[in-house]
């Protein structure tokens, strides 16, 4: 069978699976269509969580980041994962408790304005569809791939399935199918992983096969990589970062992040009693850990691997790296995964030299003495999970497995998105705000339609992405940090604050980050419209547009407290509601209004 | 009532304790050992790197675990013994 044909299987088969349990478990009404009946397991919901969360980010993209960025896209790891204890402690239980479908719910409640909620409304769109941007972007990558179209027309394909999985499955559909999706994503990304730790270390634990000895070259695995990619030019793969401010607010703004994210946030009122959010909470993290403790493994393998088969002296002991830099793989000796990938315009060969091998190389460093006339590989980043079982001479089954889970990760992810962006616009902004009447048919009418709109936006926007999926998600993490945590932080946290405080900050967090990143990323992530270019040079204290979330939150908080300090105190039964949100005692299921 | 108001303003106050003291936990090995103090920690060596690095990309998630199920497991007993549970 040919390897297109099992991917074709696999992909095939994972989709009859999740097709039929969103037939099984169909959306009946607008509340199960929302929030799945409030009666979801902790350990059901976290793996549920742990699928929504993963996204094509994660899966597809982080491990790539990793192995380019070495050390200092640990940022990713760290930022990815903390979000879950302060979401844990600072919001999930409380906003259990206070029980309602969706984030401007609370807002709008806790805040007693229409404004404040329509402005957290905007928030989550604009955080949620620059998430779905990155979404198709990795999506693109996959379908591409497995079917062996160019990047585009992966694209659109994805944005077509995502939108069908959507719009007829909701939210009861989408926590069981998400279940399926983690236990298909989660076996898809660990088995390529441990048949490589095993190639490479002897171990077939990743996480630890990492930190062990390389077999081939009886030295550990890290201090091997360090020593191949110091020979091409790059800093060494476990160098430490010059600029720590940058780095931790990268992590704060993913952290803070995570804690915003309206589709994430959305789950925990699934759970039936508030004790079972904070479990929730952690059972998620559990099952994202799986993954996140493999993740870096599979980035510095999958480094070492790319780096040993275009430079194959480099593998074994090494006497003299300048000597083994100098005989690189011939390009029409190429293996088979270089050619596949080359169809989808991923991977691009020039000869620069025109000596026929292939120079894959930090062509910032003048290698002119080697003969070298600058890089000649491109590898695009979010290709390196995907081919990593190709790379690693894999059995085909494994490689048809890897395409279904990225699949499953980012459809699952867009889905959770979709849905909450739908919620946004057919409950939050047509049944509260505009048109109370509405009925329950019209509703779902309009949350389909959103979501269709809001796939279609950023399919568009997708087509010529910000950054890698990774970074693009991260643009996401930054928006949502700077704007919606610290108002959903302030409303529990705060009885004195009032709404004005908390319109004024969220409008200073979302406008200021979104300002920050359009001067480098373009306006609205149009390409060449950015005033200056993504540099670090042209950063403010070096702090890049990924970064700028956590700044964002900080004003945003600074400016709350200003605000409502200098104006009224909330109406008391305002402050009742955030004494009852603060007990456990006495929470219902989720309820309609 | 009054009781029952003294009663919860404590019960929040031991909350707002326990969650500082492992936000405190959560900052030091994020952004401790794994950034700032990592050039503190380079003299300690794990699998051909660090213990910075090592905490950057595992030890730090896997504290994460740890602290949000202790929280809950905290949160559980205080819901119980301030009576305030479901």
């Amino acid at each position: 069978m040919s390897q297109f044909a099992i991917n074709l299987l696999f992909v095939g088969a994972s989709f009859a699976l999740y097709i039929g349990i969103a037939i099984w478990a169909r959306a009946g009404s607008t509340k199960d269509f929302y929030v799945a009946g409030g009666g979801v397991h902790p350990i059901t919901n976290g793996m549920a969580t742990a699928a929504d969360w993963m996204s094509a980010a994660s899966f597809i993209s982080m491990a790539g980041l990793l192995a380019s960025g070495g050390y200092a896209n640990s940022t990713f790891l760290m930022g990815w994962t903390g979000g879950y204890v302060i979401l844990a402690m600072l919001l999930a239980p409380y906003l259990r408790k206070f029980g309602k479908f969706t984030v401007p719910d609370f807002i709008g409640d806790r805040f007693y304005s229409n404004t404040a909620r329509f402005v957290a409304i905007v928030c989550l769109i604009i955080a949620s569809v620059t998430y779905v941007i990155g979404q198709m972007t990795g999506a693109g990558v996959a379908f591409s791939r497995f079917l062996e179209v160019s990047n585009t027309w992966g694209i659109w394909i994805a944005a077509l399935i995502v939108f069908l999985y959507a719009v007829f499955g909701g939210m009861k559909g989408i926590t069981y199918t998400q279940v399926a999706q983690y236990v298909v994503l989660i076996i898809a990304y660990t088995i390529p992983a441990v048949f490589i730790a095993m190639q490479l270390t002897g171990n077939p634990i990743p996480m630890f096969g990492m930190f062990s000895t390389h077999t081939e070259s009886g030295i550990p695995l890290l201090t091997k990589l360090d020593e191949v990619v110091n020979a091409l030019g790059f800093r060494d793969y476990t160098a430490d970062v010059d600029n720590k401010l940058n780095m931790v607010l990268f992590t704060l703004s993913l952290m803070v992040g995570t804690a915003g994210l309206p589709h994430v946030i959305i789950r925990f009122f699934t759970v039936p009693k508030v004790a079972d959010a904070r479990w929730s909470a952690g059972w998620a993290l559990v099952f994202i850990a799986l993954l996140y403790l493999t993740a870096p493994a599979v980035g510095s393998m999958a480094r070492l691997n790319l780096a040993t088969t275009v430079y194959p002296d480099m593998a074994g002991q090494v006497e003299n790296y300048e000597e083994a830099a100098t005989n690189p793989i011939l390009y029409e000796d190429r293996p088979e995964w270089v050619r596949t990938w080359e169809e989808t315009g991923l991977i691009a060969f020039n000869d620069l030299n025109n000596d026929g091998r292939v120079q894959m190389y930090n062509d910032a460093v003048d290698y002119s003495d080697r003969g070298w006339e600058g890089n000649e590989l491109t590898v695009n980043n979010d290709i390196l999970v995907l081919a990593n079982p190709e790379i690693a001479n894999l059995p085909g089954w494994v490689i048809g497995l890897i395409a279904a889970g990225g699949i499953a990760a980012a459809l699952s992810t867009a889905a959770g998105l979709l849905l909450a962006i739908s919620s946004a616009i057919s409950h939050d902004l047509i049944k509260t705000m505009i048109n109370p009447k509405i009925s329950e048919k019209s509703e779902m009418l309009a949350a389909r339609i959103s979501m269709g709109g809001a796939i279609l936006l950023a399919t568009f926007l997708g087509l010529n992405p910000p950054g890698f999926a990774a970074q693009t998600v991260a643009l996401a993490f930054g928006i949502a940090g700077a704007s919606l945590f610290p108002a959903l932080m302030m409303g529990i946290f705060s009885k004195r604050m009032n709404s004005k405080g908390a319109i004024c900050g969220m409008l200073a967090g979302l406008i200021s980050t979104l300002l920050y990143i359009f001067t480098y990323l373009g306006w609205f992530f149009v390409p060449e419209t950015n005033m200056l270019a993504n540099t670090p040079d042209n950063w403010i204290l070096g702090i890049s547009p990924l970064s700028f979330g956590a700044i964002g939150a900080m004003l945003n908080f600074a400016i709350a407290f200003a605000v409502s300090s200098a104006t009224e105190e909330p109406p008391q039964e305002i402050q009742d509601l955030v004494e009852s949100v603060r007990y456990p005692k006495g929470a219902g299921l989720a309820v309609d209004h | 009532m009054a009781d029952d108001k003294s009663n919860a303003a404590e019960y929040w106050k031991a909350n707002v304790r326990l969650i500082f003291g492992c936000l405190v936990v959560w900052a030091f090995v994020s952004y401790g050992c794994a950034i700032l103090f990592r050039p503190l920690l380079a003299g300690i060596p794990v699998g051909g790197t660090d213990l910075g690095f090592w905490f950057a990309q595992q030890g730090s998630i896997l504290t994460f675990i740890v602290l949000i199920f202790f929280y809950a497991w905290r949160m559980n007993k205080l819901d119980a013994k301030f009576g305030l549970g479901e």
